[in-house]
């Protein structure tokens, strides 16, 4: 490797070194305020260290990894959200008993995982990063051993996860055994050359391996521990899930679809079609019936990746925009409502019950407008960046003359009005009897982090412009 | 520029009146009131100067316009045009907009200055509707009204009013969507003809669609614009959201929201889709007719005033549905004139409404009956409103009625025959109002204050306006004029179309359409803003 490589694979590379110091750190004397500090400089740097990567993108670095724009801008992604999370976690375990510096160490693997994912153009590559992902969220879900709810959500994911992964591995197996290779961009010219389309193989090999990411992405009708696991994990990691996990595998997905030309296996398509489809209906139908917060935004993000694939299955430029910014809103919006939920929280138990947020509006004006804010985005309602992300999704699909996707995602949509409107409402009728429940204050990073997400929620629904712009430089390099 | 204060003074006072309605809620309603003048006064002397006609050939038929670039990526631009129909729509936003303000003066008591920033981001939602001129945008603002509604509705509404709230948000939030599809399939379809990415409406304005595709277009528009209006079957959403709005969200609701579906109609889906329109003419008028007869029959059944009125609105806006179908200038005024006048008639009873539910807590005529001797006042501007709203000849209503149908005559008799009963029907009903509130035997014996003079001016400058515009409409007329003929001008009734012209009428019909001179509109913004 010369040392260009090293300078493209910097951001990961740091990411890697940050979590041995935490740990060395952690050895040597348990703090929990240093522990976050270093996780803290350790994405920043990561994330001031892309613009260097940026000179020299793109550049395949081994066969397994290429860091270009597109790996670039996910990654920057990743490293924000896993900032909002870091913040957030230090302030949800602050009062917390019992160890607590382990959970930045895997924070940061996971990380790493993630990062290797959006870079990676190899069957190895991937599974290494999904598996280093994967196996770092069993350890932050089940982090808080002293209640029973996160154990138990823990080991269903470790369950369903090691599952997947066998499905996954399958897939590539059966992949490999048809087209003797691994690597992405080969995959398409066997295939065209070799047994076509059509192959048992390939489409079986693709579909094992559309069932493993499905997993991961908790899309219908692979979807069944999503609502356990995000009500069980403590809420900072769930935001974890939602976002950083999520989106790595999308921008993986995308990046196969691409070099692959996945894009001409129509049974694939349509198949993916049928999954969006069922994630809006049932992501939304189920929502509809939850009194619990953190089980409603699981749903609720069943349904908004089902929104995701309707531009996926669209394809084409303005698909891979569309997908990008609605993963940029997504990451906000959810870490916005997992981060208030998060922040709430008191020690030991956190406020789940829309109950518990009745009468917000009037008791903590300033956390209940922005609370308001990310579900009228997550609604897609303009002024807030879910608009302009929903705009670019809807107008993706009509350019693809998607027509009947389409048309399901707006019923969709106003099926899900009503539950986002439910909780605006609760937070807004005034509180029956004489007690209001009070909620408790949030800390002054806590303040800023809502202040800043829900400024870039505004900032981009009102003026999306640079950010369009921004995607649209970024993904030149995978069209 | 002056187009964009339009805007943003509304939403500027609205955030003043929040920040100051914490240290004085007196002071948020002054903020307010303040606003709402200021934009009445700023729309005012746009009318005063630019007398429609003058400016109409050489600008592409706007009087102002403003331009600026948005997410130029996506063809997306602030592109905000006011001609005659968005003037006088303009208009009544800020007269009905300081009404409303007044009318909530010492009705609302609590959280006043959420209260009125909700007030004003919904007039700032509903001008924007009416200067939008990007497809964009105006689907933007579209959608931006409803927010603050529904916290209207939701928060300082009356006993039902999470259902209304939420039933009214999904009812337009769901067609608003229907829209937003229809309004990309237009885009792309003018993408694949010349190459070009815009929202620009008057660039879409001469798009050639394949005829089966713009009838569906057409109709997704079309669907929108009726749920608003609101047209039966789909007004269900309506009299629950009168009913249970604070009067200044039904004045409103009544005068304002239900207008933007009309308005849509005459500004998107005749220019954008003359031939599909004509195609579903028929159809829309039997819609309206239904909608008059429908409304005021479920009018007169109804115990609860608020509901009562609430209906009627039903039916008066079928005459608005009607007059836009029949593509005559004089329904197209008939339909503007209603719009106008509905807008003061319904929106002063719904202000009575609101003081009498004030100070006796019950909507319930059964209970009410003789109010004329304790509130001689409010009896007899009630009355005048009533005659207003049954079309009593001298009022503006009955200008806009009766044009609606002259125009609807020459082209559909049953229909226009239909629609004239519902004037019998609304004489009942508007009477039976005053019979069963204010005369015969007082049920119960209320006691309650007769009109403030703040709600006396209000109630005053109302009846002077509808007056004024039966006795003398001329200068609306005028006014909406050049903006209707070119509307008329867009369209060939269908019969023509498959008589005369051999190649369809679109393209010779666009050719000498003035709207569609492009450039020059995009040259003069720069200059026209300092006029």
């Amino acid at each position: 490797m010369s040392s260009v490589d090293f300078t493209a694979l910097m951001p990961l590379l740091i990411i890697s070194v940050s979590s041995v110091i935490i740990l060395l750190n952690v050895a040597m004397k348990r703090n929990h305020f240093v522990s976050f500090l270093l996780s803290l400089i350790g994405l920043a740097v990561a994330f001031v260290s892309l613009w260097s990567a940026g000179t020299v993108a793109p550049r395949q670095v081994t066969p397994l990894l290429i860091i270009d724009t597109y790996a670039l801008f996910f990654m920057g992604l990743i490293f924000v959200a896993s900032i909002v999370v870091a913040i957030l976690t230090y302030n949800y375990l602050r009062y917390h008993e019992g160890a607590k510096d382990e959970i930045y160490i895997v924070l940061m693997l996971a990380v790493l995982g993630s990062g290797v994912l959006v870079s990676s153009t190899h069957f190895a590559s991937f599974f290494l990063g999904l598996e280093v992902l994967t196996i770092s969220l069993y350890v932050m879900i089940a982090f808080l051993r002293s209640s029973e709810f996160p154990l138990e959500a823990g080991i269903k994911y470790l369950i369903l996860a090691a599952a997947s992964s066998a499905f996954l591995l399958l897939g590539m197996a059966l992949l490999y055994g048809e087209l003797g290779t691994l690597q992405f961009a080969d995959l398409a010219d066997r295939i065209a050359s070799g047994p076509g389309e059509n192959s048992l193989f390939v489409l079986t090999g693709t579909a094992l391996l559309l069932t493993g990411a499905g997993f991961k992405l908790a899309v219908v009708p692979f979807h069944m521990w999503t609502p356990d696991v995000y009500e069980g994990a403590p809420a900072p990691v769930t935001a974890f899930i939602a976002t950083v996990s999520k989106g790595g595998i999308v921008a993986l997905l995308l990046r196969y679809f691409l070099l692959t030309s996945g894009y001409s296996l129509n049974t694939v398509l349509i198949a993916i079609g049928f999954i969006a489809v069922a994630s809006m209906f049932v992501g939304n139908y189920l929502a509809l019936m939850q009194e619990n917060v953190k089980r409603l935004l699981a749903y609720s993000s069943i349904a908004h990746l089902g929104y995701l694939l309707v531009a996926f299955v669209a394809g084409g430029a303005l698909a891979v925009e569309a997908i990008s910014y609605y993963l940029v809103v997504y990451f906000i919006t959810t870490l916005g409502a997992f981060g208030i939920v998060s922040l709430l929280a008191e020690t030991g138990s956190e406020k789940t019950s829309i109950e518990d947020y009745r009468g917000l509006f009037w008791s903590r004006p300033w956390i209940a407008a922005a609370f308001t804010a990310v579900m009228l985005s997550l609604a897609g309602i303009p002024l807030t960046a879910g608009f302009v992300g929903k705009f670019f999704v809807v107008t993706a699909g009509v350019s693809a003359a998607q027509y009947g996707l389409v048309i399901l995602l707006v019923v969709n949509s106003a099926i899900a009005l009503y539950y986002y409107l439910r909780l605006v409402v609760a937070m807004l009728s005034s509180p029956d009897g004489e007690e209001a429940p009070v909620l408790p204050g949030i800390s002054l990073s806590g303040k800023l982090l809502l202040v800043g997400l829900t400024g870039a929620l505004i900032y981009f629904g009102v003026y999306p412009s640079p950010l369009v712009q921004l995607i649209r430089d970024m993904m030149a390099a995978v069209l | 520029m002056i187009l964009l204060w339009l805007i943003l003074i509304p939403i500027i006072g609205g955030v003043l009146a929040w920040i100051f309605g914490k240290v004085n809620p007196l002071l948020s309603r002054w903020i307010s009131l303040i606003a709402m003048i200021l934009d009445l006064i700023l729309a005012v002397v746009i009318w005063i100067q630019h007398p429609a006609q003058i400016a109409l050939e050489n600008q592409g038929g706007w009087l102002l316009q403003f331009q600026a670039p948005w997410i130029p990526q996506y063809g997306i631009g602030f592109y905000f045009g006011l001609d005659g129909i968005s003037l006088l729509m303009v208009l009544l936003t800020a007269f009905l907009g300081v009404v409303s303000v007044l009318a909530s003066w010492s009705d609302i008591r609590e959280r006043v200055g959420f209260f009125h920033f909700n007030l004003l981001w919904i007039l700032a939602g509903v001008t924007g509707v009416f200067l939008a001129l990007d497809l964009f945008l105006f689907y933007f603002f579209w959608e931006m009204m409803l927010i603050p509604m529904y916290f209207l509705i939701a928060i300082w509404g009356s006993a039902n009013r999470i259902y209304s709230a939420i039933k009214f948000f999904i009812f337009t939030q769901a067609s608003g969507l229907l829209m937003l599809v229809a309004i990309l399939g237009l885009y792309f379809t003018h993408f694949q003809n010349t190459g070009v990415y815009t929202f620009n409406y008057t660039e879409l304005i001469g798009t050639s669609i394949p005829s089966h595709l713009a009838m569906w277009l057409m109709l997704g528009f079309f669907i929108a614009f009726v749920v608003k209006l609101p047209a039966v079957p789909v007004h269900t959403w309506l009299p629950d959201a009168h009913t249970d709005a604070p009067t200044a969200g039904s004045v409103i609701l009544a005068g304002l929201l239900l207008k933007t579906g009309a308005y849509g109609l005459f500004r998107f889906v005749l220019p954008l889709f003359p031939n599909a329109a004509a195609q579903i003419a028929p159809f829309a008028m039997i819609l309206g007719a239904v909608g008059i007869i429908y409304g005021a029959v479920l009018a007169f059944a109804q115990n609860d005033l608020k509901r009562l009125i609430a209906y009627t609105s039903v039916s008066h806006l079928g005459f608005v549905l009607i007059g836009i179908f029949a593509f005559n200038e004089l329904a197209f005024q008939g339909a503007i004139m209603t719009m106008i006048c509905h807008g003061l008639s319904t929106g002063g009873l719904f202000i009575l409404v609101g003081i009498i539910y004030d100070k006796i807590h019950t909507r319930d005529m059964d209970r009410m009956g003789g109010l004329w001797e304790s509130v001689p006042r409010m009896g007899a501007v009630a009355m005048f409103l009533a005659m207003a709203s049954l079309g009593l000849p001298g009022l503006g209503n009955f200008v806009g009625e009766f044009l609606a149908l002259i125009g609807a005559f020459q082209v559909n008799i049953p229909v226009t025959a239909v629609a004239v009963v519902g004037l019998v029907f609304a004489t009942v009903y508007s009477l039976w109002i005053i019979q069963r509130t204010f005369h015969g035997e007082q049920r119960e014996s209320w006691e309650l204050p007769d009109l403030s003079i703040r709600n006396l001016a209000v109630m005053a400058s109302m009846i002077i306006i509808l007056i004024w515009l039966g006795l003398f409409p001329k200068p609306v007329l005028d006014t909406a004029r050049p903006a209707l003929q070119k509307i008329e001008r867009g369209i060939i009734p269908i019969s023509q179309v498959e008589d005369q012209t051999p190649n369809p009428g679109m393209s010779r019909n666009l050719s000498d359409n003035p709207l569609h001179i492009a450039e020059p509109v995009n040259h003069n913004s720069a200059e026209q803003e300092g006029t």
